[in-house]
Formats: C-alpha cells, sequence, structure tokens
C-alpha cells in the first residue's frame, strides 16, 4: 500500500539539514516513525518534517528548495 | 531637482515596498515594482504603475537575483532602484551594478557599502573619526596567538565577531580562555561557510547594556543627524519595539553621540540614510559602536514622528545627487514616539509563524500603521514574518505608551495570530513603563511572563 508524508506547513522544503550536508533520507531508502524526512522553512524559521509510520521505498516528489503549500504530499513509501 | 515624472524600482517587497511607494508618489514619481510569483497580489504591485515578475518565490531567485532585476528596471525604464531593507540593500556589487547599468543607487557609494560591510574595516573607520568603540581587536585577528593577546588586553567576557557578519549574525561568546581557544577555531569555519569569509575580530562584551542608534543623512560631503533612537527590547537580537528619543541618555551624552555619528559618517563621505548603532552602558555612561547600517531601517518612522523630516524621501533627493537642504539647526525634537512590529507570529506559542489569509481588520485612528497588509490578503510563507508596524507619537514618553495602549486595546486583525498581544503586554509593565530595560530583558521576561506551553 502506497503511503504519503505530508507538509504540516507551507513554504519552502529541504531535504537536507544544511547545503553542504546530506539528505536526511535518501531516495528509496526507509524510515521509521518519527524520523525527520525535511525541514519546512516558513517565514525564516525551519520546522521538521516527520514520517508518522514506518515505511519503504521513499519516494521525493517534492524536490530539494522547492515552494511547497500546507499539506501538500512531499513523498510517497510502500 | 525636479524628480516628477521620473521611475522608481522597488526592488523588495512587504511594507517597505508600500513605504518607498508613498515617498515616490509624493515626489511626483512614477514606480515600477518587483515582484515573485509568490507575491503577484501584493499590496505594494497594487499601488505601483507598472510591475515585473523577476522569478520563483525562493528569494535566491528573485528578489536577490541581481541580473532579473536589473533587467526588469531598464525594462521599466527606471531612472532609479531602490532596494529597501534587507535583500540586496547593503550588497556593494547590486549598487555598483546599478550604477554600471546607468542607473541611480538609493543607498551610498558601492565603496562605502563595502567598507560599512566588513564589520572590522567599520570599527577601524569608527576608530580613526574618533567614534567610542567597545576595546577589541584592532581589525582581524588572524592566529590564535593574535586572540590571546587581544583577550589579555581587553578581558573576558568577550565576543568573537565575523568580520562579515553583523545584524547580531556571526556572534559567539567567549567567557575564559577555554572557550576563546575552542570557540575562534569554530567561528572561523563558520563565518567561512556562512559568509565566504572567515575574517574574525574580537571586541569586549557590554552586559546589560542598552542598544542606542543615530539616525543620519549624508550628501557626500556633509552630514547631519536626526537624533537617536532606542531599540533593546529585541528577541534573538531581532528588534520588536523601538523608540525616539532614548530617555536614557541626559542631554550631554545625546549631544555627544549624536556629534560623534556626523564626523564618522562625513569622514567616509557618506550619501543617503543611514544608521550608526552602539551599545550604552547606563552606569558607566559610555558608548561603544557596534556597526553601520546604510540603508533605511524598519523603525525610521519613530524618527520622522519627532524630527518630521521624510526620510526616505530624501534618501532618494539624496541619491539622485541633491545637497542636504536642512541644517542641523533646522532639525528639532518634538514628543515621544513608539513602533512595535507587528509579526504573523503567535507569541503564545513560541512565535510560531503563521502566515494565513488577513480577515476584518480595525486599525485605530491617530496611530500611524506602515503595513503590507489588506483584508483578503494571503501572507505568502517565503519570506519574514513582518506585517507592519504600529507607531504612536505623543507628547512624552507616558503619553506615547497611554496611546499606544489605547490603540492596542482597539486594533483588531482577525485571521491571523500577531505579535499585537505581546504589545498589549509590554505597554503595561511597570519595568517597561520605567525604561528600566536593556538588550536581554524581553527573552527573560518572555520566559517569566508568557505561559508557553511545552
Amino acid at each position: 500500500m502506497t503511503k504519503q508524508i505530508r507538509s504540516p506547513l507551507p513554504g519552502t522544503f529541504y531535504r537536507k539539514p544544511a547545503p553542504d550536508q546530506p539528505n536526511f533520507v535518501e531516495d528509496n531508502a526507509g524510515v521509521k516513525a518519527g524520523e525527520v524526512i525535511g525541514l519546512v522553512e516558513v517565514m525564516k524559521s525551519f520546522h521538521e518534517v516527520k514520517a508518522e509510520e514506518d515505511g519503504n521505498n521513499v519516494r521525493f516528489l517534492a524536490d530539494n528548495e522547492a515552494p511547497i503549500m500546507a499539506g501538500a504530499v512531499l513523498a510517497e513509501m510502500d | 531637482m525636479d524628480l516628477t515624472g521620473k521611475t522608481l524600482f522597488i526592488a523588495n517587497r512587504g511594507e517597505i515596498a508600500v513605504r518607498i511607494n508613498r515617498a515616490a508618489k509624493a515626489l511626483g514619481m512614477k514606480v515600477a515594482q518587483a515582484y515573485s510569483e509568490a507575491d503577484a497580489d501584493m499590496l505594494a504591485v497594487r499601488l505601483s504603475d507598472d510591475a515585473y515578475e523577476v522569478g520563483p518565490p525562493q528569494a535566491a531567485k528573485s528578489y536577490l537575483d541581481i541580473g532579473r532585476l536589473l533587467e526588469a528596471a531598464s525594462q521599466s525604464g527606471a531612472d532609479a532602484i531602490h532596494p529597501g531593507y534587507g535583500f540586496l540593500s547593503e550588497n556593494a556589487e547590486f549598487a555598483g551594478a546599478v550604477d554600471e547599468a546607468g542607473m541611480v543607487f538609493v543607498g551610498p557609494a558601492a565603496e562605502t557599502i563595502a567598507l560599512m560591510g566588513d564589520k572590522a574595516a567599520a570599527r577601524a573607520a569608527a576608530v580613526r573619526a574618533g567614534t567610542p568603540v567597545a576595546p577589541g581587536s584592532d581589525g582581524r585577528i588572524e592566529t590564535p596567538a593574535d586572540a590571546r593577546a587581544v583577550a589579555d588586553r581587553i578581558g573576558f567576557p568577550l565576543m568573537i565577531k565575523a568580520a562579515a557578519g553583523g545584524g547580531g549574525r556571526g556572534i559567539r561568546i567567549a567567557r575564559n580562555q577555554e572557550d576563546l581557544e575552542r570557540l575562534v577555531p569554530q567561528a572561523r569555519s563558520e563565518a567561512q561557510a556562512a559568509f565566504g569569509d572567515g575574517g574574525l575580530y574580537l571586541e569586549r562584551l557590554l552586559e546589560n547594556a542598552r542598544h542606542v542608534e543615530v539616525q543620519i543623512l549624508g550628501d557626500g560631503k556633509r552630514a547631519i543627524h536626526l537624533f537617536e533612537r532606542e531599540c533593546s527590547l529585541q528577541r534573538r537580537r531581532q528588534k520588536v519595539w523601538e523608540e525616539a528619543p532614548a530617555v536614557c541618555l541626559s542631554d550631554d551624552q545625546r549631544q555627544s553621540i549624536c556629534e560623534a555619528s556626523v564626523k564618522l559618517a562625513e569622514s567616509v563621505s557618506y550619501r543617503g540614510a543611514g544608521t550608526l548603532e552602539y551599545l550604552f552602558d547606563p552606569g558607566a555612561g559610555t558608548f561603544a559602536f557596534l556597526e553601520m547600517n546604510t540603508r533605511v531601517q524598519v523603525e525610521h518612522p519613530v524618527s520622522e514622528f519627532v524630527t518630521g523630516v521624510d526620510i526616505v524621501q530624501e534618501m532618494i533627493r539624496l541619491a539622485f545627487g541633491e545637497s542636504l537642504s536642512l541644517s542641523q539647526n533646522d532639525v528639532s525634537r518634538n514628543g515621544h514616539a513608539i513602533e512595535v512590529r507587528v509579526n504573523a507570529e503567535d507569541p503564545m506559542n513560541n512565535f510560531m509563524p503563521f502566515p494565513g489569509v488577513v480577515g476584518a481588520m480595525s486599525v485605530p485612528d491617530n496611530v500611524r500603521f506602515d503595513t503590507m497588509l489588506y483584508e483578503g490578503y494571503a501572507i505568502p510563507p517565503f519570506y519574514d514574518s513582518l506585517l507592519g508596524k504600529l507607531i504612536v507619537h505623543g507628547e512624552t514618553r507616558a503619553d506615547a505608551l497611554s496611546k499606544l495602549q489605547a490603540a492596542l486595546a482597539e486594533f483588531k486583525i482577525e485571521g491571523l495570530k500577531t505579535t499585537l498581544p505581546l504589545y498589549e503586554m509590554l505597554a503595561l509593565d511597570p519595568d517597561v513603563a520605567a525604561d528600566k530595560f536593556h538588550t536581554q530583558f524581553l527573552e527573560n521576561w518572555l520566559e517569566t511572563h508568557l505561559s508557553v506551553p511545552a
């Protein structure tokens, strides 16, 4: 079954903690519930986005530094 | 010079774009407005004669893209570009590029921006002009041995500051030798990563000091001051409440810091509006130069209220090469002004940002509200949270404070969480009323006065 990870906030999505660091989660990796999968920058403050459940084969639909709306699907996983 | 019919291109957004628009229109100018894809509905676009999209929502690809902005500006037939504050306002490369493109940059010369943007060089310029500075290093420190030698001379606690920092960014505090050894290499690599320049300098830390700043105007030869502002109420080194004048100063202290500021501005042939920021130690009665901001500041309206000078109009005239129309004797102080920054943040929930849709607004009479808001406006999440500034003017500080209390009781913005409830509390606080605060006051106050859910 396909699961979705949505952004709780509107803003700019980041897949890594800083420009010179690796992604929180690589494409096709697995995640545990509560694991940070990215950051959303809203009005210059940064908020973590966490996976709400375990999943495998994560596929990101939002690019690094993409503008997103609240509720946007950031990634799908199995 | 008659500016009627000339075109001003505004390379900024939000409330300051609206403020600049108003000044340009008052001078008879036409306004061309830059906007990102996320800002097509903003008030400054609606008020402009012409508007130009300059890229996607991310500031790096729009409001910070020099090529896109210059292209749009020349398409608009602009005679001048106003950079506002933030974004490219203190970017020497941008100022130079505007000049090369044959347009007027509303700000000082690129070389002045570069000089004052290097905070270690700015400190050296202040020392040369006789402006008071905190004990510190003469320019940059190159080696750990340099740092130790300076620390031996000036003592702890001290600040390790990035030469390319400013606005409270790139500062670390060392309370002892051990901290210094540990933090200097860290600060150097962080400054290198954040600013592309690992240069550092050291300054003695003043604790429980007040932030006092002097507004100046210069025409490249002569400079005048528009007195000072008090901006100690800060959260995370960001000002939230500003006043003019700083009633903590005696007349002698006021005169001496204002005159020192004019001297520093003249020593760098300053053209335009600028601000010299200081820390003031009320116990010792001494000032220490922090930095110079070579642009219009968010809190400029409080100075406009007490002096009657329109700072934004003046800076546009000065940029076009006019001489100062005022002499120092023409500038007098009248009453007391207070500004509070209305941010889209929930003070009861750890200042969580709240981009939303503006509902019904009710703004009291007899106040100035510089804002980007209108009813039905959807605030984009991509930029800072400043929605507007509420400014009141009274005969005395007590009078201004009671006008602020009355205005806040009436002020309503539906649909959003804002910082207005915080100011309602602060305006009633006995320490604030007694002018008993310093730059660390507000953060302590928030911990004891606001119940912040974990």
